[in-house]
């Protein structure tokens, strides 16, 4: 059974980083695993529509990333190589928690390079370097559904999507444009999936949005908390919301990457003084590294495999 | 400069190692062992074991040692190696009318078919810090003389109880020949109950997923809901029908034997909240019912379970909703601790982007009301100075 032995618990607290013996390859059971799979059918099926799945309690706190974690234990095979972001980075302490959680429970090859994975976790990124045919992107989600702030009883908003009602939002985004001249939505920028389904992107900056749409690589969403999954599948249509009069746009800076150089990337600002001087540097930590070809940038991982998707 | 977002592997590591050691406290004192914490902090085990879902006292207690008795913390440990445990099957429904009791009271009738069994309590103990209890090691031998008598004595109503079994029926089913309370009796064909740790919660929630969420609930939430109820946030009026707690055998169908076999033996809690009920057109007006059921010795959480259960009836009792103690989908999604810790705590995980996006947007908003206001302040002066060209004109 994939049980733990209790009897062999507490024999070593010290080695964090020992296989994690007595419990299945990674960590869920196989009829857990099962259940997640149609779940993650039945999303990409539908594109957009929140299915509802059995969500366990992971061994990481509900809210740091517990749904993306069933997703990929769902997903990951042993030919697999994983990349873990938060933020866009892969050093953020939670990455690294979640990737270390991987290599234990399943020993797969784990990468900081975009082009390496077969299978990309990330918390409120998509990574800058295009994605292929060979990739799965594997969100975290907070809250899958794009209406709760409007309306938060789930009932209600299963209604709303069964019938495609969603003047709520346009609403809402009606009255920021009065309120500030412009869509004050600034991450988390609802999308129609598919032309049907409003769908959350979780909270990734609109500058990503664009990213989503028509992506060659598979789009898997996991809200562990909320107990959702959505997919957006390879080659699917997603539009952010807006008006013919006021064209969705994304964030521009006026400065570059201080130390790649970049226009393009997406910008962290970070104050660097007491008197609250301020440089920018790319939040995706890999891109900014490719580009100064910094090459002993993934020697402290191990050497990236070449994996297929699962 | 880069450093703060780098290094997060060894800053980890190094804080699972102070973690460790904060646990530990003290070298010089003896460690706490799981064995100690089973017997002597037998009402956290319980709490531990019952928002855990599993019922083992020694994961409990070990739980609670490794969590530094953050009792939340030592919950979610237990529940993520539940996860782990593959389903055997289902055990028969538990009868607490059989139950073996060491304390059962009710609060509707003086005197009950069984007796009232205060067994062990902190109710009627007056709450002076006992300072003999600081000093260790040292047992008052009267005290343990008295505390075995007291023990015995309670072994002798137990088994006297036992022996009575049959005079021990449920205090709310005394009033059921003169139909004034309603019964919990078995809703004949009912679909098997589901399973909440199997399937998601959905709406709107049969009771009998209500009563599985409720018992996994925060105790702290559950306790503050009841007490709501009782102030007026839910129309209800309760009578603690009655309270017992004992042990009580588990019993499970093994096909493989063809028959029942017991295979062990849990300490449960359980409630029975008696409430009054207005009555409605169809319905003459009767006292109805709230349950509350816990792991081992839990009464504040099964009476406040049972308050809760109750309000949440509102609806199939045709009540007026006007509280959020009877919304359902208020009270079953923002119940479980789990949860809730993890999603309040998710907020110290960075969130650069988003407050950079934020950062952005405020930034923009800002520079076009300064241009907005600057704009007006040009118009007024504009106007002032036209009024004074006119005036001198």
């Amino acid at each position: 059974m994939n049980a733990p032995d209790t009897s062999l618990a507490g024999a070593s607290t010290a080695s964090y980083d020992r296989a994690a013996d007595g419990y299945n390859f990674a960590y869920l059971d196989e009829q857990t695993k099962r259940m997640l799979r149609r779940a993650l059918l039945k999303a990409v099926a539908v594109p957009g529509y929140q299915v509802p799945f059995a969500s366990r309690e992971m061994p990481l706190p509900f809210g740091w990333g517990t749904g993306g974690i069933q997703v990929t234990a769902a997903i990951i095979g042993r030919k697999d190589t994983l990349k873990v972001i938060d933020q866009g980075s892969d050093e953020t302490t939670n990455a690294v928690n979640i990737r270390r959680f991987f290599a234990r429970t399943t020993g797969v090859a784990t990468t900081r390079r975009t082009v390496d994975a077969t299978i990309i976790q990330t918390r409120h990124r998509i990574p800058e370097a295009p994605l292929s045919e060979r990739q799965i992107l594997v969100y975290q989600v907070p809250m899958p559904e794009p209406l709760f702030r409007l309306e938060p009883r789930v009932a209600e908003c299963r209604k709303l999507h069964a019938l495609a009602d969603y003047g709520l939002i346009s609403v809402k985004l009606y009255e920021d444009i009065v309120h500030h001249g412009s869509i004050a939505t600034t991450y988390d920028y609802p999308v129609i999936v598919n032309h049907r389904y409003l769908a959350s992107p979780s909270p990734i900056p609109k500058f990503d949005n664009p990213k989503m749409h028509m992506n060659p690589a598979l789009q898997l969403f996991g809200a562990g908390r909320e107990r959702r999954i959505h997919a957006i599948p390879p080659y699917t249509p997603v539009r952010s919301l807006d008006f013919d009069d006021h064209p969705f746009e994304v964030q521009k800076w006026q400065h570059a990457c201080a130390l790649c150089g970049s226009t393009e990337s997406f910008l962290d600002e970070m104050i660097v003084d007491d008197a609250g001087k301020r440089m920018f540097v790319c939040s995706d930590s890999d891109y900014c590294h490719e580009r100064r070809g910094d090459a002993d940038f993934d020697l402290p991982l191990r050497e990236a495999g070449k994996g297929e998707p699962a | 400069m880069y450093v703060a977002v780098k290094g997060g592997e060894r800053a980890i590591e190094a804080s699972w190692r102070l973690l460790d050691q904060a646990r530990r406290g003290d070298m010089r004192l003896a460690e706490l062992s799981v064995a100690q914490i089973r017997e002597q902090l037998r009402l956290a085990v319980a709490r531990v074991m019952t928002e855990g879902s599993v019922y083992d006292e020694e994961l409990a207690a070990l739980a609670i040692k490794q969590a530094a008795g953050d009792l939340v913390e030592a919950i979610f440990l237990l529940r993520a190696y539940r996860t782990t445990l593959p389903r055997f099957g289902y055990t028969r429904a538990i009868d607490t009318e059989a139950m073996q009791v060491e304390r059962r009271i009710s609060a509707t009738f003086k005197d009950v078919p069984g007796g009232q069994l205060l067994g062990a309590t902190y109710d009627y103990t007056q709450r002076l810090l006992d300072f003999a209890l600081l000093a260790e090691g040292h047992v008052d031998r009267d005290a343990a003389a008295s505390a075995a008598a007291a023990s015995s004595s309670i072994q002798t109503a137990a088994s006297k109880a036992e022996a009575d079994s049959e005079a021990m029926p449920r205090v709310v089913s005394l009033l059921d020949k003169e139909g004034l309370i309603e019964q919990e009796r078995p809703t004949p064909n009912a679909p098997e109950p589901g399973d909440l740790s199997r399937e998601p919660l959905a709406f709107p929630a049969s009771r009998a997923t209500r009563l599985q969420n409720l018992a996994r609930g925060d105790e702290g939430f559950l306790l503050a809901m009841g007490y709501a109820t009782q102030r007026g946030y839910a129309h209800s009026h309760p009578f603690a029908g009655e309270i017992r707690f004992g042990t009580i055998a588990v019993e499970m169908e093994l096909d493989e034997l063809g028959e029942t076999v017991e295979i062990g033996d849990i300490d449960v809690t359980e409630c029975q909240m008696i409430n009054q009920f207005a009555g409605s057109g169809d319905v003459p007006p009767t006292f109805t019912q709230g349950y509350g059921l816990a792991f081992g010795h839990s009464e504040r959480k099964a009476m406040a379970m049972a308050l809760v259960d109750r309000a949440l009836r509102a609806e199939e009792l045709g009540e007026t909703l006007a509280s959020p103690t009877q919304d359902i989908e208020f009270m079953l999604s923002h119940s479980d601790n789990v949860e809730a810790s993890g999603f309040v705590q998710h907020l110290k995980l960075p969130h650069y982007v988003d407050f950079q996006s934020e950062l952005e947007l405020v930034r923009r908003l800002r520079a076009q009301h300064a241009a907005h206001s600057e704009d007006q302040g040009t118009n007024q002066r504009l106007d002032q100075t036209n009024g004074q060209q006119e005036q001198a004109a």
